[in-house]
């Protein structure tokens, strides 16, 4: 007993340190470039152009056809054979950010058209063309509706990176399962990591909470 | 009522605009002297809001001219882009029914925003005027506010104050009481009396007859899409000489 709890303790630096060196800048990383793509998609996907929001459409509906699993494989170890090869971080970066950009343009597309219309007019009528009145009046008030499913989607990441362990990065799961083959303890450390995954949603789920409490004091 | 002057300011020219096969505006044709107070009624439905909303570039209209006096004049046709329209918001400003404040903005950001990031004014002058108009509005205590705790009343009166930033040549209210409590109406009407006494020139789509027969100097009356009848406010409002304005005003003087 004794020497498990030895094992415990000795394999959680090298899991801490996995998920603060790779789990969370891998989620952060890609949390943010995802957004940028979702609100690209998103604009795309409200456009009355029909081949612009149709391709829009097409790209949602396959990231979220898709299993999340099967876009790391096409992109780590399908492409190399159409003469593709990306390294695995980069590979596990482009998978995540693709399939953020996907769940969270649907997101961000319902908090733009949940502002009311007059909002628009009443921009255009100040003198501000649509990008502007876009950026400066609608995005931001889009943005207290996506805040807290946007956090949801953030949270689902960080669970989502230990995928990235099948396409060799060596964040915090990968860890765990390199420890346990060679001490054949895996009870013990895919507990212990799913533990370390569970306080980190813990303390995010504060932080939402935090968030969301003072968006609706301004909005009040 | 004080006399006002002659010059020209707005010229709105047969004015043509369907929203799929129903007409709405079939041919408008009116226009508005510098410092004219010009009141647009008429039934639900005939077409106010969408011809004040074609003056200011929010509607296109299929066919007809708006134009002001020393420019812009847009000649409207099916497909043209909405940026041409876009100029008639250099001459004039809009006060919505519903307001339409900026919810994230506080009051002072409210009517700033357009002078400083679009006309790109300087900031002093911007500043002091802001204050000068939440003054005279009486709302100089609730520049930090934000929108969503001022009443309905004070709302309408920050929507004003926004439109009179932009140092607009016509104002165009759409029914701007419409939507208040009862209570509150007064004291939005008030500052638009104030406004039309300093010689602001207004368009003004009302429903409150007795308001537009105190500060209107002339009365369109609307019905169908078409101008029936356009006249000086006391005759229009107070004999008037076709079938269709005497009876739309026995609706709205005694509608039961
Ligand atoms: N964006 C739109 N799309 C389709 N139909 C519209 C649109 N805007 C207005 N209409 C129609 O145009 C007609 C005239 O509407 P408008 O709002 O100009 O009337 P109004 O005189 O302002 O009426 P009210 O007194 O009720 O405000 C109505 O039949 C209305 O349904
Ligand atoms: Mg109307």
């Amino acid at each position: 007993m004794d020497s498990l709890w030895q094992l415990a303790l000795d394999s959680l630096w090298p899991m801490v340190s996995g998920a603060l060196t790779a789990t969370i800048p891998l989620a952060i990383i890609s949390f943010a470039l995802g957004l940028a793509v979702a609100l690209m998609v998103a604009l795309m996907r409200i456009s009355t152009n029909k081949v612009v929001s149709g391709i829009a459409r097409g790209y949602i509906s396959i990231i979220r056809g898709t299993p999340l699993l099967v876009q790391l494989f096409v992109i780590f170890y399908g492409l190399p054979s159409v003469g593709i090869t990306i390294d695995p971080w980069p590979s596990a970066i482009i998978a995540f950010t693709l399939n953020v950009g996907g769940y969270a343009a649907e997101i961000i597309r319902a908090a733009i058209l949940s502002v009311p219309g007059g909002q628009w007019e009443a921009g255009y009528t100040i003198g501000m063309s649509k990008t502007r009145t876009l950026y400066k009046l609608i995005l931001p008030q889009a943005a207290r509706v996506a805040i807290p499913p946007l956090s949801n989607t953030f949270i689902s990441l960080v669970k989502d990176t230990s995928l990235a362990s099948m396409i060799l990065v060596t964040e915090m799961f990968r860890r765990a399962q390199e420890i346990a083959a060679t001490t054949y303890e895996f009870m013990l450390l895919y507990m212990e990591a799913a533990a370390i995954y569970w306080v980190i949603c813990l303390v995010l789920s504060a932080v939402q909470d935090r968030m969301e409490s003072r968006l609706e004091k301004y909005v009040a | 009522m004080s006399p006002k002057a002659l010059t020209p300011l707005l010229n709105v020219t047969d004015l043509h605009k369907s929203f799929g096969t129903n007409k709405v505006l079939r041919g408008i044709d009116f226009s508005v002297r510098s410092g004219e107070v010009l009141a647009l009624i008429g039934p639900s439905g005939s077409g106010k809001t969408t011809a004040l909303r074609c003056l200011n570039g929010l509607e296109s209209p299929d066919s007809g001219v708006v134009s002001f006096a020393g420019g812009p004049e847009v000649a409207f046709q099916p497909g043209l882009p909405a940026k041409k329209a876009q100029v008639l918001r250099d001459r004039s400003a809009m006060v919505f029914q519903g307001h339409h404040l900026f919810p994230h903005l506080t009051v002072l950001q409210n009517v700033t925003i357009g002078p400083l990031q679009v006309q790109r004014r300087p900031r002093e002058e911007v500043m002091a005027r802001a204050n000068e108009l939440l003054e005279r509005v009486g709302l100089e205590q609730k520049s930090s506010d934000y929108p969503s705790s001022l009443s309905g009343g004070q709302q309408q009166r920050v929507g004003i104050v926004r439109a009179l930033m932009l140092q607009p040549d016509l104002l165009l209210f759409d029914e701007p009481t419409s939507a208040l409590d009862p209570e509150l109406v007064g004291e939005v009407l008030s500052v638009i009396k104030e406004l039309a006494q300093e010689g602001w020139s207004m368009v003004l789509v009302t429903h409150e007859l007795a308001f537009a027969r105190d500060v209107a100097d002339t009365v369109v009356f609307m019905d169908d899409g078409v101008v029936v009848e356009h006249g000086p406010a006391a005759q229009v409002l107070g004999n008037p000489t076709h079938e269709r304005t005497k009876a739309f005003m026995q609706r709205l003087l005694h509608p039961f």
